[in-house]
This record gives structure tokens, sequence and C-alpha cells, in this order.
């Protein structure tokens, strides 16, 4: 038995972790968050590298894996560490891809859809606004249905698409996390973020690990720090 | 091959015997303008370089400052203006990847890119718009895929530049001073080339850059590819904190030429190196070609027989190509051999020092005539000019260009880009404020006071964050420095630079010197670009917002130098006039008076007053803060009686607007008049309509949403319409 930063018992020594394939660059980014801002246990792992069972959770962070050759996060789906990643997948552990990490689960069949060019052509790094739209997952669970977190998003290939038939299977499951209050990119439904049919596998484009900070957010870093602590409280860091 | 007459007699007086046609390569590579500032050298030692924080070791290429708690800074500046120009995505994504390597060669991690863009007029020349668009696409696509923030900039457009660009790119960079890589090497040490393979691309680059841009070629600009740049930047990071590295040196202009011969020349040793071992990515490259490639992406390691096992994992890991390609010895000679066969034999500092020129200056005749004012049409609607000069290029926001930079990886950037100069937090609780300047219409008018107004104006936009300005760097770019004239703006622009560094105790800490910058119908007008960082102690100054009763106060005084304005230029179509001139004294003054009401809080936001004069900085207070104001001018602290038009757009330097709550109002004007700072209390925010006043005249009558509108939209309309 141990105790946390500001003193409280931990039942158990979680351990979270960041996957850096060749190329990832907000690695160090959401590795700062996860120990500094929130005192969880974190690792990284490089993607050749095998992934330990008793993980608890995982984390794909954003950046450009293999420079977003041939098509953003295709080859690093290819990865071996992928294949633990699936297998802790199915044992339900809790896994989260920002940004390229979501793309890359996307691109290894862990999530459903595909992420296109944004409807401007162009890069978009701007701040915006998600709605949580099913707090039943392990990165949700304290947020409220139709809260409001305030966000930045910076990608090229962030627009979501799904056919009508994947589309109401999403909304039959509530696998729609997050949507965009406004239009940004042309994403269908404007959907953000999407889980598998469990819930325990997330995807967003947008950077939580940018929000959670009252220095570098300029709106309200409150929300976004609530993703995180979703997690926690998935995972039983406290009593 | 680029050699000049004189210096082929020098060579072979020098050297004795008939050279082979690598060392003439390696030779013309180093002895090119842009290698070996052969022009400028003698004059750069002007430059106030030392200072408090400034770190000096042997064999850096970017500036180092130390930051305290055992951390520092590193900064960099280069410009890719002749590649930008062919082929402006390779050529400004390929700028980002040079002054990156530069500052990792320090040993330090690149946390920041700011960058100056300059093109034709984008109104009505299609070119322009091309070259535009495609820059910023080639630095966003570099930037962001390495995790680099581009937090700030500026981008600016003239005449000047029609069919042809400057593309500067400043870097950043954050480490711990004892990992800081202290360049030295002993007899036996191995070179090690790592990185991307050597190709075709960009030989001769440092030749081309260094002459008028005459014909389009396009081989000697560099492919770029920032997945491998991203790739060094790990394995260097890795390989510095396994201690694996005894010198470094990034391979830019001249390629392999001048990454040996000056590491050898500044650490006082021999190379011997064997272009066979070089890897590259094609088969049949030449030894002249290797030797003077500019491929991206490569780095020089000295490293030695005990590191080398760990440097080679590293590498592994990344999947980063490693070759060792000659070792160090004590004859301080360039020795390249292909196989047995030697094919160049030189000492390294006759090849690293190009013999220096004495270039004639003489005052430029257009300065003589340029002077005068012409009377000008009288202007009836100031509010129609405003509404104009928010929506035109050089004053409209560049959310369009930042929005495609990722500006916020790292999670450092604490003051966004957009505003005065952008902030970034440091490991050691401090912060770092960043700005870029340059104004070319100022400096064709009068290229001292325009180069001094340009430094001014990078440190006054650092004061507006509340930093205290540590360091600048600058990059000099001028035309063709054979002609007498423009090598007289050159030295005039340099001497102003030195003097002012010199009277605030601001370090010159790097820079770079960019000669031959000529278009189809001239030179371009003189373009020093400054850069000034400033560090913030404790607390960063976040600046709130205006709101209804909040009163608006201006610092410094208001004199008649229309010249070089935007108002004269886009609005009249006028160059000419008297450009603004910096007081020393008032420029200090007024700098601290400002850093002192930061630091006691009496401030709710400063905003730098610039391109435009009042009347634009006024509007952006307005538009950023989502509220009107009603201004009278007639109480502006002025030196002389100046007429409505010239108190509205002048842009004289050491001027500050500020935002004042009503409860610190008094208190304000209290310290100002106690430290003798020209100020004026001008009006106060309210309401939805921007109102400016003079003796009683509604000079300017408009609303918050329509200036919004203009400033916003201006630039993205016009290139949405091709």
């Amino acid at each position: 038995m141990c105790t946390n930063f500001i003193g409280e018992i931990i039942t158990k020594i979680v351990k979270v972790g960041v996957i850096v394939f060749p190329g990832s660059n907000c690695d160090r980014d959401m590795f700062h968050v996860l120990t500094d801002v929130f005192h969880l246990n974190t690792q990284y792992f490089w993607h050749e590298k095998g992934l330990p069972d008793n993980i608890d959770a995982v984390v794909l962070p954003g950046g450009f894996s293999y420079g977003d050759r041939l098509r953003a996060g295709v080859i690093a789906a290819n990865s071996p560490v992928i294949d633990d990643i699936k297998k802790l997948a199915n044992k339900g552990i809790p896994v989260l891809g920002v940004c390229n990490g979501f793309q890359i689960l996307v691109e290894s069949n862990l999530l459903p859809g595909v992420l296109l060019k944004n409807d401007t052509l162009n890069f978009m790094c701007q701040w915006t606004n998600l709605i949580v739209k099913n707090n039943k997952t392990p990165f949700t669970n304290k947020l409220l249905l139709n809260q409001k977190i305030p966000i930045p998003i910076a990608n090229g290939e962030g627009r979501y698409y799904a056919n009508s038939n994947l589309l109401d299977d999403l909304k039959k499951n509530n696998q729609i996390v997050f949507t965009y209050q406004n239009h940004v990119n042309g994403s269908a439904e404007q959907i953000a973020g999407v889980c598998n049919e469990d819930g325990n596998v997330v995807g967003m484009m947008p950077h939580p690990e940018r929000a959670t900070e009252s220095l570098i957010n300029p709106s309200d870093n409150k929300p976004s720090s609530l993703i995180f602590e979703s997690l926690i409280d998935a995972i039983g860091v406290k009593n | 091959m680029s050699l000049q007459k004189h210096e082929i007699s020098y060579i072979r007086d020098t050297v004795k015997r008939k050279l082979t046609n690598t060392e003439l390569q390696i030779i013309a590579a180093e002895w090119s303008e842009h290698c070996s500032y052969k022009s400028s050298k003698k004059h750069l030692s002007i430059l106030p370089t030392t200072g408090r924080n400034v770190i000096i070791e042997k064999g850096y290429d970017s500036g180092v400052l130390d930051v305290g708690d055992g951390y520092v800074v590193t900064v960099h500046i280069e410009s890719h203006n002749h590649p930008s120009a062919v082929e402006p995505f390779g050529g400004a994504a390929t700028g980002v990847g040079g002054v990156i390597r530069d500052i990792l060669s320090a040993g330090t991690r690149p946390i920041a890119i700011l960058d100056g863009l300059r093109f034709g007029n984008i109104e009505n020349d299609t070119h322009a718009r091309w070259l535009f668009k495609n820059a910023v696409s080639g630095i966003a696509d570099y930037g962001n895929c390495l995790g680099i923030p581009t937090i700030g900039g500026e981008v600016e457009f003239d005449d000047c530049y029609k069919n042809y660009a400057l593309v500067d790119v400043a870097a950043i960079g954050f480490g711990k001073k004892d990992r800081l890589i202290k360049n030295h090497a002993t007899k036996d040490d191995l070179v090690v080339l790592i990185g991307g393979p050597t190709g075709r691309d960009g030989v001769g680059g440092s030749q081309f850059a260094s002459d008028s841009l005459e014909n389009e070629d396009r081989s000697a600009v560099q492919i770029p590819d920032p997945f491998i740049e991203k790739l060094i930047i790990e394995t260097i990071l890795e390989a510095r904190n396994e201690k694996c590295i005894n010198a470094m040196k990034d391979l830019g202009g001249g390629g392999l030429s001048c990454a040996v011969s000056e590491t050898a020349e500044s650490l006082g040793i021999g190379i011997e190196l064997n272009v066979d071992s070089v890897h590259t990515r094609e088969s049949g490259l030449s030894p002249d070609e290797i030797m003077t490639s500019e491929s991206q992406e490569r780095m020089l390691i000295i490293t030695d027989k005990e590191k080398l096992p760990k440097l080679k994992q590293i590498c592994d890991k990344f999947s980063v190509i490693c070759s060792i390609i000659g070792h160090v010895t004590e004859d301080k000679m360039m020795h390249v051999k292909n196989g047995s066969d030697t094919l160049a034999l030189l000492s390294a500092e006759f090849v690293a020092r190009a013999p220096l020129l004495d270039r004639k200056k003489i005052k430029p005749k257009y300065l003589k005539s340029i002077k005068k004012e012409n009377k000008m049409e009288k202007i009836l609607d100031y509010s129609e000019i405003i509404l104009k000069l928010l929506a035109s290029p050089n004053i409209a926001s560049k959310h369009w260009v930042f929005r495609q930079y990722d500006h916020e990886v790292g999670i450092r950037t604490v003051i966004k880009p957009g505003r005065d100069a952008s902030v970034l937090r440091l490991d050691n609780g401090k912060f770092l404020s960043a700005k870029i300047d340059g104004n070319p219409k100022h400096c064709y008018l009068d290229p001292r006071h325009g180069a001094i107004g340009c430094f001014e104006e990078a440190c006054r936009n650092v004061v507006c964050t509340g930093a205290n300005p540590i360091g600048m760097v600058d990059h000099l770019q001028f035309g063709n420095p054979e002609d007498p004239e423009i090598f007289w703006t050159f030295m005039e622009s340099l001497e102003g630079l030195a003097e002012y560094g010199k009277f605030l105790r601001v370090p010159c800490v790097g820079g770079k010197v960019s000669f031959y910058n000529e278009t189809p119908s001239g030179p371009i007008k003189p373009t020093p670009l400054i850069g000034v960082l400033g560090i913030i102690d404790k607390t960063p100054f976040l600046p709130t917002q205006p709101i209804d009763g909040d009163y608006l106060i201006i610092i410094g005084k208001t004199k008649d130098e229309l010249g070089g304005s935007e108002y004269f230029e886009y609005t009249h179509k006028f160059i000419g006039g008297t450009c603004p001139c910096v007081d020393f004294k008032d420029s200090k003054i007024n700098m601290q008076a400002v850093l002192s009401l930061i630091k006691n809080r009496l401030v709710k936001s400063v905003h730098d007053c610039s391109k435009g004069g009042f009347a634009i900085a006024v509007s952006e207070l307005s538009i950023f803060g989502n509220i009107g104001c009603n201004v009278d001018i007639e109480s502006m602290p002025t030196t002389e009686n100046l007429s409505s038009e010239k108190i509205l757009f002048s842009e004289s330097h050491s001027r500050y607007l500020l935002v004042i709550d009503q409860k610190n109002l008094e208190y304000t004007i209290q310290f100002l008049s106690k430290k003798k700072t020209p100020f004026a209390v001008l009006g106060k925010f309210t309401g939805d309509h921007v109102n400016i006043m003079h003796k009683s005249k509604n000079l300017i009558k408009t609303t918050v949403d329509i200036i919004q509108k203009r400033y916003f939209n201006g630039l993205e309309d016009l290139l949405k319409h091709g």
C-alpha cells in the first residue's frame, strides 16, 4: 500500500503505458500530464517492444507516426505493439488514442470508421468546443452528458467519415463519444471521438493533454481534466 | 563554379600546386558568400555579443543564453530565400529543417519556431499568392511533423519582392546547461555521418544562394523529409543523454565540405574522410557531388571507439543510418579520399577561412530624391481608410497562416500567436517571450533608423508581455553586395543595430547575412529582420480584456514620421517621407515604465503601436476586446503640432497602448508623471462603436462588428478567391 501526492491511500499501484512510435510527437506532453498533473505511474513503451500483461491503461499519443506516409496511422497500425494492445483491449483495459493515436486505432480496426483530410484541405490548429455524447466510457464517466469541453485540435486528417449504415450502428450502440459543437472540419455528424462496442477503447481527434493546465488553456481547463480523472476513477486509483 | 579570379590566384599562390577538381569544388562551396560571409565578416564584430547571460563555446551554430537554474535557451535564425523563390514548398520546409539542426547541434531540444515571410503584392500578383500559399504549407508540413510549435512570426507584402520570396526561420531550443555539447576532439576519434542518405539534391546550393537568382535551378533546391529529421532529433538527444557525442555539426550550406572543414578548423584538428563510406541515395554519385550535396537531415558527429557501439545502438533503435566516414588526425588537414586515392588534401584553416573582402560603399542616389513629401490627396473619410487598412494584407489578421501551424504542441505556449510576442513556459518556472520584426518600407527610406526601429519594435513586443529583453538575433538581407550603394545600406543597418544593442545592453547572440537577394526588377529593399528573446522571472502576465469603463492610455510621443507607413504606401501609394527614428532615451524610459506597470499588475493589457499607427493599434484593442471605445486624440503627446492624419497614422516608435482599470487610473497617472514618461489618457472603452475625435471633430466612426469582419476576413477572402 502507498500514498499518492495528496496523501490519499492508493489501493493498488496502477500502470499507464504511453506508446511511442517513430514520429510520435505528443508522447512527452501526454507523459507530462499523466505524471505531473494527474500523478499516475506512467511508462513509455517503444513500438517494437511488447506490453506487460499487468498494464492498467494504454494511451496512443498524437504525432506523425512514420511521417503520415501512405495514410495517417496506417504503418503504425502494423507495428508489433498493436497485437498486444488488441489483447489488452479485448480484456477490457481502457485504451485512449488521441489525434494520430485515434488514426492508428481506426487503421488497426480497434475503432470503426476512417479519418479523411479536413474539408479546408489544410492542417488546422485551433480551439474548439466538444460536446459529450457518451459518459459511460472510462474516459468520460466523470463528465456530464452534453457537457461542453473547450479543447484544441491540431490535425490535417481529422474529418471522421462513416457510411450511413455504420453511423446508424454507432448511434444504436452509443459509440459516438464526442461531437464538435460547431462545424469544424466536415466530420460526419460532427463526430470528434468514438469508442468500440464495449466502450473501453476511445479515440478522439482533439488534444485533452493540451487543455488540462490553466496556464496554457485560455478558457476552462476543468472539463478536459475530467477526461483524465475519469480514467483515474475507472482504473481505481483512489479508494 | 563560383570562385572569383582573385580567389583563384590567391589559391594558386598559397597552395603552390595544381588543385584537383574536388579541391576546387570544396573551396568554391566554402568560399561562397553564403558560407564564408566574405563581404560582411570584417564588419560583424561591431555588434555587441557578450553579456551576463551569454554562453560562448567553440563551434556552436546557435546562440546560447543562460536562463538560470541550470537551464539554457538556444536561438538561431536563417533564411531560405533563393530556394523558396523557385520551389516555395520545399524551399521553406528545408529552411525550417536547417535552423532546427543548428539548435540541435548545441545539444538542446528545439521547442519553438518563428517565421518571417515576405512576398510581392498578393492583391494583384497571382504568382506571389502561389509562393505565399506554398511557403506556408511547406513550413506547416515540416514543423508540424516534427512536433515543434510555430509560435509566431510576421508576414509582409511589398512590390520589391515581386517574383521573389524571403523565408526567414528562427528556432529556439531549451535544455540543461550541463548537457550542452562541449565540442572537442582528439586524434583517432571517429567521424560519423548520421541521417538521410546523400543524394543529388541541393548540389551547389550555397553557391546558388550566393548569386542573383537568374536561372531557376530546381536541382539546387533540397528535398525535405521531416520524418527523418524527427528521428534524428530523438537519436541525437538520446545520444547526448548517453554521452556518445564529443562534437557535432549540422550539414547545411556547402554540405560535407563545409561541415568537415569548419569543424576541423574550429577544433584545431585534422579530419581524414573517405567518400566511399558515405551512405548515398543512388549509385553513381561522383565524389565531388558527395562533397557538395546539400541533401537535408544529416549531422556530422565526432565520437570515439568506446562510445561508438552505444551510438550505433541508438541509431538502430530509430532506424537512422550511421556511417563512419573518417577519423580525426593531428595535422589540421582536411584529407578527402576515395578508397585509397587522395582526392583533396588541404589545410582546414585555409578552406574554412576565405579571403575576406573590402567592399566599397557609397550612399545611394535614390535617398537624395526620396525624402520629399508630395502633397497628398485630401482625405475626407478616415473611417473608410481605417476599414481598408484593417483588411489590407499587411495589417489584416494572419490567422489563416498560423492556424496551419501547430502552435500548441509541446504544451508550452502560454501566449499564442496573433497578438504581440508569444510566450512559452520553461521547465524552471520562468517564461520566455519571443518575437521577430522587420520593416523594409522604413529601411528603404533610412537603412540605419529603419533597422534600429525593427530592433526596438521586437523589444517592444517582448516588453508588452512583461518580459525583459535578454538577447537578439539578426538576419541581414540585402541585394548584391558588389554594388557599393547596396553595401552602404548594409553597413548603415549593421551600425544602427550595433549602436542600439550596445545602448540597451541586449547582445546579439546569433545571426546571418544574406546577400544577392535580387529580383528580376532589381534588388529587394534592405530587409534586416530582428528576433528578440525576453525572460519573465516569475508569473506570466496574462492580459485580460477591456470592459466597459476601462481607460486607454498611450505612452510615448507621436512625431511627424509618416515615411514608409502603411498609410503612405497602401492608402496613397507613395514611397517617401521621413521614416520613424528611435529616440534612445525615450525608448528606454518607456520600456521601463511599461515593465514596472506590468510587474505591479496596474495594467490589464499592453499593445504595441506600430504598423498602421495609433489608429490601427486602437482598433486592434477593440477587435480583440470585442468592445468599442471613445477616444479623443487632442491630448496625444507629440513633439510638435501635428495634423489629424499624422496623429492617426504616423508609425513613430517607443509607443504603447495600455488598458487600465478605473481603480488603477490615478496611481498609474502619478507613476508615469513621476517617471517623466510621456503619456496621455485618451479615452474609455465602452459600447460597440469605435469613435475617434480630434478638436471636437469626429474623425472615425465605425462599429466593432464591422472592423472585426474586415480584420479577420481580409487575408482569407483574398486567398479564397484564387
